[in-house]
């Protein structure tokens, strides 16, 4: 019996991966549910892989074991694949359509994006994947990318969390300037799955 | 951040398990409290560096492990609380001390927090530090998640100070980095300042007094071996045998969730007070028990005491660790390794996914687009090339480091920090190579100076490279002796590292490395030196400037695809598609790359600043 519902976010350093993950988590411990995340910091600022695990239940190790994850936020389309073995079978995959290629290879070693989807396909019926930077720079802001991804996450039918919940969290957690713009991200990003 | 501060007792707060680790201070009234930054340990110090002033403690970010632990030591001495933490090769540092702060004890308490590494996520070993409560003969407490990490250390000071000896407290990567809800508790208030009353025979570790404070130390272990067993932390229901698992700290964690998701019918004893060993708990434990697992993160050091239990008490159990082969003796652990091991001694049905077996590019950490380090390797590389020269590089710890990739490959030897330059002093005598340091200015602080003495005093003949970029970058840009500002925020004054140099007479010169060709020319001048000589290459790091320059493109026409902007610079704005192009997202428009384009086809792009 699984014990908690896990999510696993992944994509590249500077992207608000942990800022997304942080703000399900309080979200969660709001509505009164237990729940574990981890952040790895270090390297991040400088172009390496980052992730976090939140795990939304009984759950109490921060590394969301192989098989596990019930959804996965992909914030970049290779780290989706790399980190494929995370995922249980048909768990809904949200992936970033925008890829940032290591900088160490050529552009024409980066596997094509459509290809990459394909193979996605292959682990899970329910792989949505959308222009999530496209959505973010329509919102207003190129940086909320993440708010638009999370917006997409709500949209999924298992999904813990009401939306309301979500938003009550973003209010917490996000500087209030940005709110407006993170908002908007967050509800484009809703509509570009729904629609 | 003031969150932390300002929360209520029963408030529920979404934390790190570092930021639990600041919060339990100020809960248990520490006045005083010190540390070197160091990744996992190093978001403690960030909080407490904003809210000590407005919570009434004193912090300071020390120069070294060292001198933090005796700052502390000082301060618990004088009767005043102090919390000290640092990663885990910090407390090889402070280890000097610390034995004999194990000798002396403290007049209040005194909390020193282990943050180790399983896996070196950023550091170059994973040693683990409970050996060091064995070794000093300290109370030491293994937290395995924020909660616990609040609870025990306030716990820690408590005992501390009734015993009068120093605590250690240690976590790990993924507990210190683990976030989730922490009830908080009553702030204490705390002491002003304290008084230190003088007792020669007590603080001053001479033969004589250290015979009879070794006998104090021991029998305060003794007393406190009583306790261990009593302990809430170390409590479990009673087993009628069957098989069971001691586990403790992060290991704890993944154990419980393997054993209540497959619902094996295996007891779990979880130790969170593990020295003194509460050898009682454990004996009642097992003593009926046909097999028993000891999970535990990353030496087998709880196991080795359960099997002196179990020869003592001349018991058959069958005990299942790191010894036999059943656990891995390295890394850090997780559900499917657990998972795994124990299915090597009981038969588990387990569904297997077939891995994903693909090869897909890695993406190394690198230099941030405009780092200065990147433009000082790129010059010494130029004028070694220029010189003919083959040098063995003696690096340290800090992001240049990182100039152990290609295309720099500026790194040979590294040990730890401070190595650099009392390694060069060997190279120097034991081969005809020529040899380079490079060393940080906030590792220069920590460790360099002794080392620098060394090699002046010895006649010792290398080249010193100082990357002064104004910060501790590495851990998130905290500030060290060399700046204008401490760490409370408040003024001090800075110590230029050139005044240093320049007071032991050595010769010097302090470069722009952004400046590509008076850097070269420096680099060559200093090589062709046949004497120890130093130079300092100074420019912030990106991360702290708050401005960035304009972004540079490139003019495809000029450009003839030589590719030393990729292959030589690296920078990681610098991309080949179709063409050399600039990624406009990334470039900090530093304009080095202008400077080493031999074709003059890259430009500064005129217009908007984004
Ligand atoms: S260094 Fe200049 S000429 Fe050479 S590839 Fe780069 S842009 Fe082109
Ligand atoms: S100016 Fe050149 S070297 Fe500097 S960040 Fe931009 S692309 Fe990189």
């Amino acid at each position: 019996m699984k014990l908690s519902y896990d999510i696993y976010i992944c994509g590249v350093g500077g992207q608000g991966i942990i800022k997304a993950g942080e703000i399900i988590g309080w979200a969660a411990m709001k509505e009164g549910m237990d729940v574990v995340m981890s952040e790895i910091h270090g390297m991040a600022q400088r172009g390496g892989v980052v992730s976090t695990d939140v795990r939304i239940g009984q759950a109490k190790g921060t590394i969301i074991p192989s098989g596990h994850a019930d959804l996965m936020m992909a914030f970049e389309p290779l780290e989706a694949l790399r980190a494929i073995d995370k995922i249980r079978k048909d768990a809904h995959l949200i992936v970033n359509l925008t890829p940032i290629p290591p900088f160490n290879i050529n552009a024409g070693e980066y596997p094509p994006v459509d290809e990459i989807i394909e193979k996605l396909r292959r682990f899970s019926g329910n792989v949505y994947a959308f222009d999530a930077d496209r959505v973010a720079l329509e919102a207003g802001h190129p940086l909320s990318t993440n708010m638009a991804i999370l917006g997409a996450a709500t949209a999924m039918p298992d999904f813990p969390l009401s939306q309301d919940a979500i938003i009550e969290s973003m209010k917490a957690n996000l500087p209030s300037k940005l709110f407006k713009v993170n908002l908007k991200a967050f509800n484009r990003g809703f509509m570009s799955l729904e629609g | 951040m003031i969150k932390i501060l300002d929360a209520r007792k029963g408030d529920e707060l979404f934390l790190l398990g570092n930021e639990a680790a600041a919060r339990a201070a100020i809960e248990s009234g520490v006045t005083v409290a010190s540390t070197y930054p160091g990744t996992p340990s190093s978001e403690i110090g960030d909080v407490l560096s904003r809210i000590a002033s407005k919570a009434g403690l004193y912090f300071e970010f020390s120069t070294n492990e060292k001198v933090a632990v005796e700052v502390a030591a000082a301060a618990a001495a004088s009767g005043v609380r102090s919390f000290t933490f640092m990663k885990h090769v910090g407390l090889n540092v402070a280890s000097d001390s610390l034995v004999s702060i194990a000798y002396t004890g403290v007049e209040a308490g005194m909390v020193i927090l282990s943050a180790d590494d399983p896996s070196m996520f950023s550091s170059q070993n994973e040693q683990d530090n409970r050996h060091y409560a064995r070794f000093a003969n300290i109370p030491l407490l293994e937290p395995s998640n924020p909660q616990e990490i609040l609870d025990f250390t306030k716990y820690a000071f408590n005992l501390s100070e009734k015993f009068k000896i120093p605590v250690l407290v240690r976590t790990t990567t993924r507990v210190s980095h683990m976030r989730s809800r922490v009830k908080v508790g009553e702030i204490k208030k705390m002491r002003k300042k304290g008084q230190f009353k003088k007792n020669p025979k007590r603080f001053v570790l001479v033969p004589s007094t250290a015979k009879t404070m070794h006998k104090e130390l021991i029998k305060k272990t003794e007393k406190i071996s009583k306790i261990v067993n009593k302990s809430p932390y170390n409590q479990h229901h009673k087993t009628h045998g069957g098989y069971g698992i001691i586990t403790s700290g992060g290991a704890f964690n993944y154990t419980h969730d393997i054993i209540n998701e497959k619902k094996l019918p295996i007891s779990i004893l979880k130790l969170g007070f593990t020295y003194p060993f509460p050898d009682k708990v454990v004996l009642r434990f097992i003593e009926d028990l046909e097999k028993v697992f000891i999970i535990e993160e990353v030496d087998p050091i709880i196991e080795k005491d359960v099997l002196s239990i179990i020869g003592r008490e001349n018991l058959e159990v069958d005990v299942h660790g790191k010894l036999d082969g059943t656990f891995p003796r390295i890394y850090e652990y997780n559900q499917d390794i657990i998972e795994a091991s124990i299915r090597k001694q009981i038969p588990l049905k387990i569904k297997r996914k077939e891995p994903l077996k693909a090869h897909l590019p890695e993406r190394p950490p690198t230099f941030c687009p405009g780092c200065p380090h990147r433009a000082v390797y790129y010059s010494i590389n130029k004028a070694l090339e220029e010189l003919e020269m083959d040098v063995i590089f003696s690096t340290d710890i800090g992001c240049y480091t990182l100039g152990i990739e290609s295309p720099y490959n500026t790194a040979d030897y590294l040990l730890s920090m401070g190595s650099s330059i009392g390694a060069a002093c060997g190279f120097s005598k034991a081969t005809r190579q020529k040899i380079v340091s490079f060393i940080g200015d906030s590792t220069f602080f920590h460790a360099g100076i002794p080392p620098l003495l060394n090699a002046i005093h010895n006649k010792h003949n290398f080249l010193i490279v100082i990357l002064d970029n104004r910060t501790t970058a590495m851990t998130g840009g905290q500030p060290h002796p060399g700046l204008p500002f401490d760490g409370m925020g408040g003024e001090a004054p800075a110590i230029p590292i050139e005044n240093i140099i320049e007071a032991l007479d050595v010769k010097f010169k302090v470069i722009n490395p952004m400046n590509i060709k008076k850097s070269i020319k420096a680099f060559k001048e200093a090589l062709k030196m046949d004497s120890l000589n130093v130079v300092i290459a100074r420019y912030p790091c990106q991360l702290s400037l708050k401005a960035k320059g304009k972004p540079v493109k490139v003019d495809n026409d000029l450009c003839n695809e030589c590719l030393e902007c990729i292959n030589k610079l690296a920078c990681p704005a610098i991309i080949y598609e179709n063409g050399i192009k600039v990624n406009q997202k990334y470039c900090r428009g530093c304009a080095v790359c202008i400077q080493i384009c031999p074709e003059k086809a890259i430009r500064p792009k005129r217009g908007s600043s984004r």
